[in-house]
C-alpha cells in the first residue's frame, strides 16, 4: 500500500474557461509577445561560433621554433581507431633524434575521437577549432604536413586545457 | 465585350490570388519563425522574397511517385478536384464596388450569381472529395484515415456554418453576395450584429481548411502527413496549395460575410474622386483578407490539436446548439427592430 501513487484531485474547469475564447486571446497574447523577443538564430556563414577550448575541431601537429614536436613514435598512428594517421619516421642532427618525414592524416577516415591527442606523449598532436571541412576530390582529404603544421602560440587555449585537465 | 472583360477579371484574379497564396506560405514560415524565437527563411532574395519561386522550382523537379498498388487514375484526379475547388470558389467572392476603367464600368467581382453563398457552401463540401479519394486511391492505411477523418469532420462543421451563414442571409435578406456586403454598409458589420455566429463562423472555417485546432485528417504525430502521405512532386505541391488557398478563400468569406467586405467607414467623407475609392476598398478588402490569414496562423502555433472526440463533441454538442441559438436570437432582433 506504502507504493500507491497519491491520488491527484482535478478540479473542474471553471464555466469561464469552458467558455475557450478568452483562454485562446490569453494563449495568443503569450505567442505574439514571443514574436518581438530576440531570436536565438546564428546566421552562420556571415557569423562564426568560436568554440570554447574543449572543442575537438580537426587535429593539427604543434610547431615549435620552426619544428614540429612530433618525435614519428608511432603511437597516434597506433591508437587511432579509424587508421587515419600515417607516420613515417627518420633521423634528424636536432636533440629530438627523431622526425616524422610523412605525417598524414586522412581526415575522410578522422573520427575527431581525439586519441591520438590523448596518448602523444610529446603534447604534439592536439585537436583545434577548426571544424569546417570541405573536399572536392578524396586525395585532397589527405592533410600532409604542409597542412597540418600550427604554430604553437596559435593553439595555446588547447595546450592550456589539457595541461589543466590531464 | 461582356466576355472579354470577364476572361481579363478571371486572369487577373487568379493571378493576384496565386501571388498571394504563395507568399502566405512565406508568411506564415517567417511568422511562425518569430513566434518560436527563429528567423525563418532569409536568403533567397531580400529577406527571403523568392523563397515561394523556389519551392515551386523544387516541387517541379521532384519525382512524381505512385504507389505500386494506388488507383492510378483516382491518385491523380483528387489533388485536381482539391485545388480547382480551392481556386473556383473565389469567383462569386466581391473584392471591391464598380470600378470605372477605360469607360467601362467594370464590377470587380467574377461572376455575380444570385445564389452566391449557396454556391460557396455546395464547392466547399465538394472539397471534402479531394481529400476522401486521395486517402483511398493511396492504398495506404494512414491516407485512408485521414480521408475518413476528413469527410467525418466536414459534415459535422458543415452543419454549424450553414446555420451560421442563415443568420447573416436573415439580416441582409439575400443570398446574393454583393447585395450582403452593401447591407454591412458604415459600421454595421456583421461582427456587431451577431458576435456568435462569427465566432462559430470562425471555427467551422478552421474545421474546413484543416487548420491547426482541427487538423486530424493529417495529424502528423498519428497519421504521417495523413491524406497526402503517398503524394510528391507536383502533385503534393497541389495539395499545399490548396491548402493555403482554402485558407485564403476562407478568409475572403469571413471578410464578406462577417467584417463589411470591401466597405470601408468614412472613405467617402475624405473627398478622394471615384477610382481612388474603388482602390481603398479593393486594398483595405485584402488587408482585412491578410490579417484573417496571420489571425489562422497565430492559432496554429497557439492551440494545440483536439482529440477526435473532442473535434466531435465541440462539434455537435456545442456549435450546432450555439448557431441554431445564434439564428433564434438574430430572428427575435428582425422581428423587435
Amino acid at each position: 500500500m506504502e507504493n500507491q501513487k497519491p491520488i491527484i484531485h482535478r478540479k473542474d474547469l471553471h464555466w469561464w474557461e469552458l467558455f475557450y475564447i478568452p483562454q485562446i486571446i490569453n494563449g495568443m497574447r503569450i505567442t505574439l509577445s514571443q514574436v518581438f523577443r530576440p531570436k536565438f538564430t546564428r546566421q552562420y556563414p556571415e557569423e562564426k561560433w568560436n568554440p570554447p577550448s574543449s572543442f575537438r575541431g580537426r587535429p593539427v601537429l604543434v610547431e615549435q621554433n620552426g619544428v614540429e614536436r612530433c618525435v614519428a613514435c608511432g603511437l597516434c598512428s597506433r591508437v587511432c581507431p579509424a587508421l587515419a594517421i600515417d607516420v613515417q619516421a627518420s633521423e634528424t642532427e636536432l636533440l629530438k633524434e627523431r622526425y616524422p618525414v610523412r605525417f598524414e592524416i586522412n581526415m575522410l577516415r578522422c573520427i575527431f575521437c581525439g586519441f591520438c591527442e590523448e596518448v602523444c606523449p610529446e603534447e604534439a598532436i592536439v585537436m583545434s577549432k577548426e571544424f569546417e571541412l570541405v573536399f572536392r576530390h578524396q586525395e585532397d582529404a589527405i592533410f600532409g604536413k604542409d597542412k597540418l603544421l600550427i604554430p604553437a602560440d596559435k593553439l595555446k587555449d588547447r595546450l592550456e586545457f589539457l595541461r589543466k585537465n590531464r | 465585350m461582356e466576355l472579354l472583360i470577364t476572361v481579363i477579371k478571371i486572369i487577373v484574379v487568379m493571378g493576384v490570388m496565386l501571388g498571394i497564396v504563395a507568399y502566405v506560405v512565406l508568411l506564415e514560415r517567417r511568422l511562425s519563425a518569430a513566434i518560436q524565437n527563429r528567423i525563418g527563411p532569409n536568403r533567397v532574395g531580400w529577406q527571403g522574397l523568392l523563397q515561394p519561386i523556389a519551392d515551386v522550382i523544387k516541387l517541379v523537379f521532384k519525382e512524381d511517385i505512385v504507389p505500386v498498388k494506388a488507383n492510378r487514375f483516382i491518385h491523380d484526379l483528387a489533388p485536381i478536384i482539391s485545388l480547382g475547388v480551392a481556386l473556383t470558389t473565389f469567383a462569386v467572392v466581391p473584392f471591391g464596388d464598380k470600378i470605372n476603367l477605360f469607360g467601362y464600368d467594370i464590377k470587380l467581382q467574377i461572376a455575380d450569381i444570385n445564389i452566391g453563398i449557396l454556391y460557396i457552401l455546395a464547392l466547399t463540401s465538394l472539397g471534402v472529395y479531394g481529400l476522401t479519394l486521395s486517402g483511398w486511391s493511396s492504398n495506404s492505411k494512414y491516407a485512408l484515415l485521414g480521408g475518413v477523418r476528413s469527410s467525418a469532420q466536414m459534415i459535422s462543421y458543415e452543419l454549424s456554418m450553414g446555420l451560421s451563414v442563415l443568420g447573416v442571409i436573415m439580416v441582409a435578406g439575400s443570398l446574393q453576395l454583393d447585395k450582403i456586403v452593401e447591407a454591412q454598409a458604415g459600421w454595421k458589420w456583421n461582427i456587431i450584429l451577431q458576435p456568435i455566429g462569427f465566432f462559430t463562423f470562425l471555427t467551422a472555417a478552421f474545421a474546413e481548411t484543416n487548420r491547426l485546432p482541427f487538423d486530424l485528417p493529417e495529424a502528423e504525430p498519428e497519421l504521417v502527413a495523413g491524406y497526402h502521405t503517398e503524394y510528391s512532386g507536383l502533385k503534393f505541391g497541389a495539395y499545399y496549395l490548396s491548402e493555403y488557398a482554402n485558407m485564403f478563400v476562407s478568409s475572403a468569406i469571413v471578410t464578406t460575410l462577417y467584417l463589411g467586405g470591401w466597405q470601408m467607414p468614412f472613405v467617402h467623407s475624405i473627398g478622394l474622386s471615384d477610382f481612388w475609392i474603388s482602390i481603398i476598398q479593393v486594398s483595405g478588402f485584402l488587408i482585412k483578407v491578410v490579417l484573417l490569414i496571420s489571425f489562422f496562423i497565430i492559432i496554429r502555433w497557439t492551440i494545440p490539436r483536439f482529440r477526435y472526440d473532442q473535434l466531435m463533441n465541440l462539434g455537435w454538442k456545442f456549435m450546432l446548439p450555439v448557431s441554431i441559438l445564434n439564428l433564434l436570437i438574430t430572428g427575435l432582433g428582425i422581428l423587435l427592430f
